[in-house]
């Protein structure tokens, strides 16, 4: 207990709350843990498939020979900026409110990281070639760098996240005594590295969370830029844009908040974190939201005005193709339900609540999922030779890989949810719970600002003396 | 108090430190060594080394450049043979080609640039002629797809074809994504080949017989070329509309004539298919709509090409293209 020193009721309650998922388990996470695991077996009865006979299962063929598997893997890595970005951002500029969500927001990066690269899998035709890439990977091809870049993402984000647990792992691991299990109790202090919270522990790993925080950002950026590459590095006229790299990282950012907002309204419900995670959180995601939604209505506009003047044939085809062809019902969703939606939800007070953001959020996803297809399949569908141009339809081979592949990022961000403390205790402790500008540098100046405990006067006698 | 201890024990003195360090950068160098390392035991040939004898023996005398050009006015599509493109099927039955794939495919491109009209608009001409353009694989020297694969499956070689290699490649279809004239084909499936051609010994520059989930083309056949044939494709065309030759040596045939290249390209003012996209074509193209065969620009229509097998491989797949 003497790790986070004198605490308030409202912080002795956070931490009841944190460690419940730890000592026991409920019945509904048993029922949606099975249920992901039924989409995954019927996922892996799908990949048997397609491991024996090929792609041959799939809808994709020669003309468009890219489809939804690639779509989920940009969606995927567009969903991992939630955390690591996200969260270095409101690190960086010390937005004290970002202490009870980001824990949540870094491990959703990490899950959907695991998943973007099992879409790469799904995808390849010679999977029992994998290890070609290391074997003999060229860096002059743009999919390296996308495995490397991932590679140093997925490693970056562990770090990320683990550095920022290792005092709660700590605290965890001495608080939960008996009850808790010796072989539990031993990995929580095996993971927690001799932490005793001595002041030289504290600062170096303040310094050591600094430097993660700082070099997480162009790593962030990298990846994203290096996943629009895939297709910019082509010589495919929807494709041809030197916008792609900021389009993908904002595209990333918007789709990565929404999926914040979404995380942080189910862990209020699952985890009784109401108290901490407040209508003021929902709020200021949902003021990034809209936004970031700006931002994606300035980068489509600019893009349809530069082709759509010049109208050359490939730019023509492709509009056409988008505003009144094959894919305009997955284009005019993606503008009304994932851009226009969540702006207008989100502009008009009376919308502007939890339920509310959450819709935003929600449609911000679909759409960000319908943009990453229609770019993927719209840009490979332009024919290059005069012919009747190709259509691609998923198979039921590739929604089953869909599902079982989107069960797998739901049941990694379930467990680690459940194994892992849920919030930054000791962030709480030291930027929401402390009080005043002096202990932390853009707090909570203005106490009606802060959280619902902070009339409880034990916090300010709680902060650091 | 355990805890104090315990910190001490976990206590790293900046020399300790960077012992630790030292040892870590020492392991990571072998791991970067580690791939060439593996690559050298494996027994796997490094792409290329092996089947290039011949070319490399060539490099010591003469290296070739091997180049096409294809006379478009010559060629009718084989309208007046009433047949499917002969220099397809000939390749198709050459090569065991699988079912959807056709390595050189004839496309039937309009002469003036009618295809982006909306349905309300009307076309500036009242007739549209046409012209068929045999697509082999155009062997860039610039070759987007080589440029992108992760794996180094697909190379240009010093004669100029661009090859793959089946062995290597692993299916990411990067290669065809970046492929400006769709020259290139998947096996989605257990390739439909017969029997008979798994007596062929395979090698990049005769991709016979195909393998599962990898990425195969038109090869240009310069193993032919060097024992002195002509490619499938140019000994069969009936009109003799294919020629084959040699950069280096400036000089090319049809199997019927032999012509100084660049003399005859400059004469018939030959051009390069989507030359503007600088990928630096070994094939060439000289103007035409099939006016020596006495075909009429308006005279449309193509037949299909059939994948005729005496038989089948056991457990095959066969697919067809999608939305055409």
């Amino acid at each position: 207990m003497e790790a986070l020193g004198h605490v308030s009721a409202s912080e002795a309650r956070l931490q009841e709350r944190v460690e419940a998922p730890l000592l026991g388990t409920s019945r509904a996470f048993w029922i949606w843990v099975a249920v992901l695991l039924v989409a995954i077996a019927w996922g892996g009865v799908a990949y048997f498939l397609q491991a024996r006979d090929g792609l041959y299962v799939t809808g994709m063929r020669d003309r468009i020979m890219w489809g939804l598997y690639i779509a989920l893997f940009v969606f995927f890595i567009g969903a991992s900026m939630a955390g690591t970005f996200v969260s270095a951002l409101l690190r960086l500029t010390r937005a004290t409110w970002r202490a009870p969500i980001i824990r949540g927001a870094e491990i959703m990066t990490v899950a959907a990281l695991i998943t973007a690269s099992l879409f790469v899998l799904f995808d390849i035709g010679r999977p029992d070639r994998l290890h070609h890439f290391l074997l003999y990977g060229r860096w002059e091809s743009p999919l390296i760098w996308d495995v490397y870049g991932l590679a140093t993402y997925m490693a970056g984000s562990m770090l990320y996240l683990y550095l920022a647990m290792i005092p709660d792992l700590a605290f965890v691991s001495d608080r939960l005594g008996d009850g808790f299990g010796t072989i539990k109790r031993g990995y929580y202090r095996l993971l927690s590295i001799a932490w005793a919270d001595s002041d030289e522990q504290r600062a170096t790993l303040h310094r050591a969370i600094v430097v993660m925080t700082i070099a997480m950002v162009p790593v962030a950026v990298m990846m994203h830029t290096v996943t629009s590459w895939i297709f910019g590095m082509t010589l495919r006229e929807p494709w041809n844009s030197a916008m792609f790299g900021i389009f993908f990282v904002a595209g990333a950012i918007y789709s990565g908040i929404g999926l914040i907002v979404i995380l942080m309204a189910v862990m209020r419900r699952a985890y009784r974190l109401e108290e901490f995670i407040t209508d003021r959180h929902f709020l200021y995601l949902g003021y990034m939201l809209a936004a970031f939604a700006v931002i994606m209505v300035f980068f489509n506009v600019s893009e349809f005005v530069t082709l759509g003047y010049k109208l050359s044939a490939d730019a023509t085809f492709n509009l056409n193709q988008m505003v009144s062809g094959d894919l305009a019902p997955v284009f005019w969703t993606y503008v009304w339900a994932g851009l226009a939606l969540p702006i207008l939800v989100i502009l008009i007070p009376y919308t502007r609540n939890l339920k509310g953001i959450l819709v935003a959020a929600i449609a911000a996803n679909v759409g960000m999922f319908l943009e990453r297809y229609f770019i993927v399949v719209g840009g490979l569908r332009v024919p290059l030779n005069p012919y009747e141009p190709a259509t691609y339809t998923p198979s039921w081979v590739e929604w089953s890989l869909m599902a079982g592949g989107v069960a797998i990022f739901l049941l990694l961000v379930t467990v680690l949810l459940k194994l892992l403390p849920v919030v930054a205790l000791w962030e709480m402790h030291e930027e929401a719970f402390a009080s005043g500008p002096a202990t932390s540098p853009g707090g909570y100046a203005d106490p009606s600002e802060t959280f619902a405990g902070v009339a409880d006067p034990g916090i300010v006698a709680g902060a650091r003396s | 108090m355990d805890r104090e201890e315990n910190l001490k024990k976990w206590h790293v003195s900046r020399r300790r430190f960077l012992q630790m360090a030292g040892a870590l950068g020492a392991t990571a160098m072998a791991g970067v060594a580690l791939p060439s390392a593996l690559r050298d035991g494996s027994g796997v040939s490094v792409a290329g080394e092996d089947q290039l004898g011949p070319g490399e023996a060539a490099a010591q005398r003469r290296l070739r450049k091997w180049m096409m050009i294809i006379d478009l006015r010559a060629c009718d599509g084989c309208q007046s043979q009433d047949s499917p493109p002969k220099c397809s099927e000939a390749c198709i039955a050459g090569h065991f080609v699988p079912e959807p794939m056709q390595w050189i495919e004839v496309y039937e491109h309009e002469l003036s640039s009618e295809a982006e009209l909306r349905p309300d608009e009307q076309p500036d001409l009242p007739i549209n002629g046409t012209r068929f353009m045999p697509t082999p694989c155009m062997q860039c020297q610039n070759p987007p797809c080589v440029n992108v694969c992760p794996v180094g499956a697909t190379w240009s070689t010093p004669e100029g074809p661009v090859l793959i290699d089946q062995d290597r490649c692993i299916g990411c279809r990067m290669c065809m994504a970046a492929c400006p004239y769709e020259r290139r084909f998947f096996t989605w499936g257990e390739p439909p080949i017969p029997p008979e051609s798994l007596f062929v010994e395979r090698s990049p520059e005769h991709q016979v017989p195909l393998k599962k989930g990898v990425v195969a083309k038109c090869d240009f056949c310069p193993e032919m070329a060097r024992s002195g044939r002509l490619p499938f494709c140019a000994q069969a065309c009936p009109q003799n509309a294919i020629y084959y030759g040699d950069l280096e040596e400036d000089i090319a045939t049809n199997g019927d004539q032999v012509v100084k290249v660049s003399d005859f390209l400059a004469e018939n003012s030959a051009f390069r298919h989507k030359d503007e996209l600088g990928t630096r074509p070994r094939v060439y193209y000289v103007p035409g709509h099939g006016e020596l065969a006495g075909r009429k620009p308006t005279d449309h229509g193509l037949q299909e090409v059939s994948w005729d097998y005496q038989s089948i491989r056991k457990g095959s797949k066969s697919w067809k293209r999608s939305g055409t």
